[in-house]
């Protein structure tokens, strides 16, 4: 077979590959593995949902929507935000329906970065943020946060890392994959920084449902800061949807105009199907949810409690599905200590250096799995560790 | 009672919930939960424990009816006493009071159809109250109590993602 490599472009070159899918490979070998290492609910879609879409099938909605989607849905989303972070957006054109916040996340970077632009990246962090801003020839900035501080973005740390090239800061709150979240003072002191600089936000809110302790607060909704923030969120978390790939940014009309533009020349629409399933959803969707994440907060409660008798130290996680224990007291690395985990116990948690290097030293565990799963995780966990604790 | 109302939650679906978990979940001794529902199991707002069997899969061939009921109603009692003779026959599985054409819902469990229709003929249709009955046989149980037969339970997710 000939050698193609030469053909690909330095910059797709020149992102790594997620370091998530290196251990994937290694997971799928092993057998009978009990997996933390998920980043989706363990529920089905609730099937009014599902039914839903059946049934616009049923009646041959087939086809391409506009461009930004049905406006049906765009109407449901305003709604829903204005419910959810009290800011109100225009469906006609302040709102465009994506592939997920994935291609939202994608959009943004190409529209708004000049080669050189520099992409201000809190880290740990979900995957994709970087590699984006490389892909529309932005530079990312990692910006540490930390276990003390809850993994809130601090002004004081955040200032260090802007320079005259910044040009996009990326808060993706309750965050993933540390469960920590911003409060309102916390964004409170960071809107002077941000208007100082003249800074965008993509404010990745995708599991904003998911909070346990007190109410999602969005950067958006601060004096000033509705224009100069994109609000991307979607439906994979809060409704189990997460194969449907159907989400949303909402924000100025120029900046969506822009990303509907680039939108309609790569993706045309989002499938007819999820934006129907994803109307039910918004309309009738709340009681299933709130049940989804009433045991979310169960589980969370069941490992943290895990991880303290194990002595495992962990941060108490206020959001999301996940937990971020450091791995200190095994005194091996991220990936070593996954590896061996796996291989020993056959249980499968993620690499904490996935999520950013700033990362080294922890693991992201998923507890949306069944308590009896968890259990027996914690429980081989606890094995694992007693015979690997550092002296 | 807020926590009473919590507990009965968690175990209405998963009566093994072991109570080290609800006490995690609901961050309170494991003692008091023991204690909690030894009380509501005494005050009989916890009646009993079932398990819900699939005997098809043990080769059981058990039949269950559920027969309407037609009743000719008494003077203070209404359908009370009729009903609460009912429910004391040990094949009787269920008695519901319904609203419609009929009076009583009762479930009825027997070993074969002869078995059934035994006990509708000697036992029910002769009572004096019972004017009527309709007996439907269940043929397949697809769910019951929330569970659903025959359905592969399995995780579809890959097992990594980010």
């Amino acid at each position: 077979m000939n050698d193609m490599s030469k053909y690909i472009s330095s910059t797709v070159k020149s992102i790594p590959p997620s370091g998530i899918r290196k251990f994937f490979d290694l997971v799928s070998q092993t057998e009978g593995v009990i997996s933390l290492g998920v980043g989706e609910p363990d529920y089905v879609t609730p099937w009014h949902i599902i039914e839903e879409c059946f049934y616009s099938l049923e009646k041959g909605y087939t086809m391409y929507t506009s461009n930004a989607g049905l406006l049906e849905l765009r109407e449901e989303i305003a709604a829903y935000q204005k419910r959810k972070i009290g800011v109100e957006y225009s469906p006609a054109n302040e709102i465009l329906v994506t592939i997920g916040v994935s291609e939202a996340v994608d959009l943004a970077m190409r529209v708004l970065l000049e080669p050189g632009d520099e992409v201000l990246v809190p880290e740990p962090c979900f995957v994709s943020y970087s590699p984006g801003a490389v892909l529309a020839y932005g530079k990312p900035v990692s910006v540490p946060t930390y276990d003390h501080d809850e993994y809130r973005l601090k002004p004081e740390v955040l200032e260090k890392y802007i320079t005259p090239r910044s040009k996009i800061l990326v808060l993706a709150y309750p965050n993933n994959p540390t469960g920590g979240i911003m409060r309102a003072e916390d964004l409170q002191a960071l809107v002077d920084i941000i208007k100082k600089h003249d800074l965008i936000v993509i404010s990745d809110e995708i599991y904003c449902e998911l909070t346990y302790e007190g109410k999602h607060v969005s950067i958006a909704s601060f004096p000033g800061m509705r224009d100069r923030t994109l609000v991307m969120n979607g439906f994979s978390k809060a409704f189990a949807m997460t194969g449907w790939r159907i989400g949303y940014v909402c924000g100025n009309k120029d900046i969506i105009a822009a990303m509907t533009k680039v939108h309609q020349y790569t993706i045309m629409c989002a499938p007819i199907m999820s934006q129907k399933a994803a109307i039910e959803a918004l309309r009738n969707g709340e009681p299933e949810m709130l049940k989804m994440v009433a045991d979310y907060n169960n589980r969370r409660k069941i490992i943290l409690k895990g991880f303290k008798e194990i002595g495992l130290d962990c941060f108490e996680p206020k959001g999301a599905f996940y937990c971020f224990p450091s791995i200190k007291i095994s005194g091996m690395s991220s990936e070593e200590f996954c590896e061996k985990l796996l291989l020993e116990e056959q249980v499968a948690v993620v690499p904490g250096n996935a999520f950013g290097s700033i990362g080294e030293g922890f693991i992201r565990c998923c507890y949306a799995a069944s308590i009896p799963n968890l259990e027996t995780a914690i429980e081989k966990m606890g094995n694992f560790l007693r015979r690997h604790q550092k002296d | 009672m807020d926590l009473e109302k919590k507990i009965l939650a968690l175990i209405e679906h998963d009566a093994k919930m072991p109570h080290k978990t609800i006490a995690t979940i609901l961050d309170i001794e494991e003692s008091q939960v023991t204690e909690i529902i030894a009380k509501l199991e005494k005050e009989k707002v916890i009646l009993g424990y079932n398990t819900i069997i699939d005997w098809d899969k043990m080769g059981d061939d058990g039949v269950t009816a559920m027969i309407d009921v037609k009743l000719t109603p008494e003077r203070e009692v209404g359908f009370n006493r009729a009903a609460e003779r009912i429910c004391r026959f040990p094949e009787v599985r269920s008695v519901y009071l319904m609203s419609g054409t009929y009076d009583l819902s009762v479930i009825v469990e027997g070993k074969t159809m002869k078995d059934i229709a035994w006990f509708v003929s000697h036992k029910l249709s002769t009572l004096d109250q019972v004017q009527s009955t309709v007996t439907h046989f269940i043929l397949k149980r697809y769910k019951e109590d929330n569970f659903v037969f025959d359905e592969p339970q399995q995780d579809r997710r890959l097992v990594v993602s980010p």
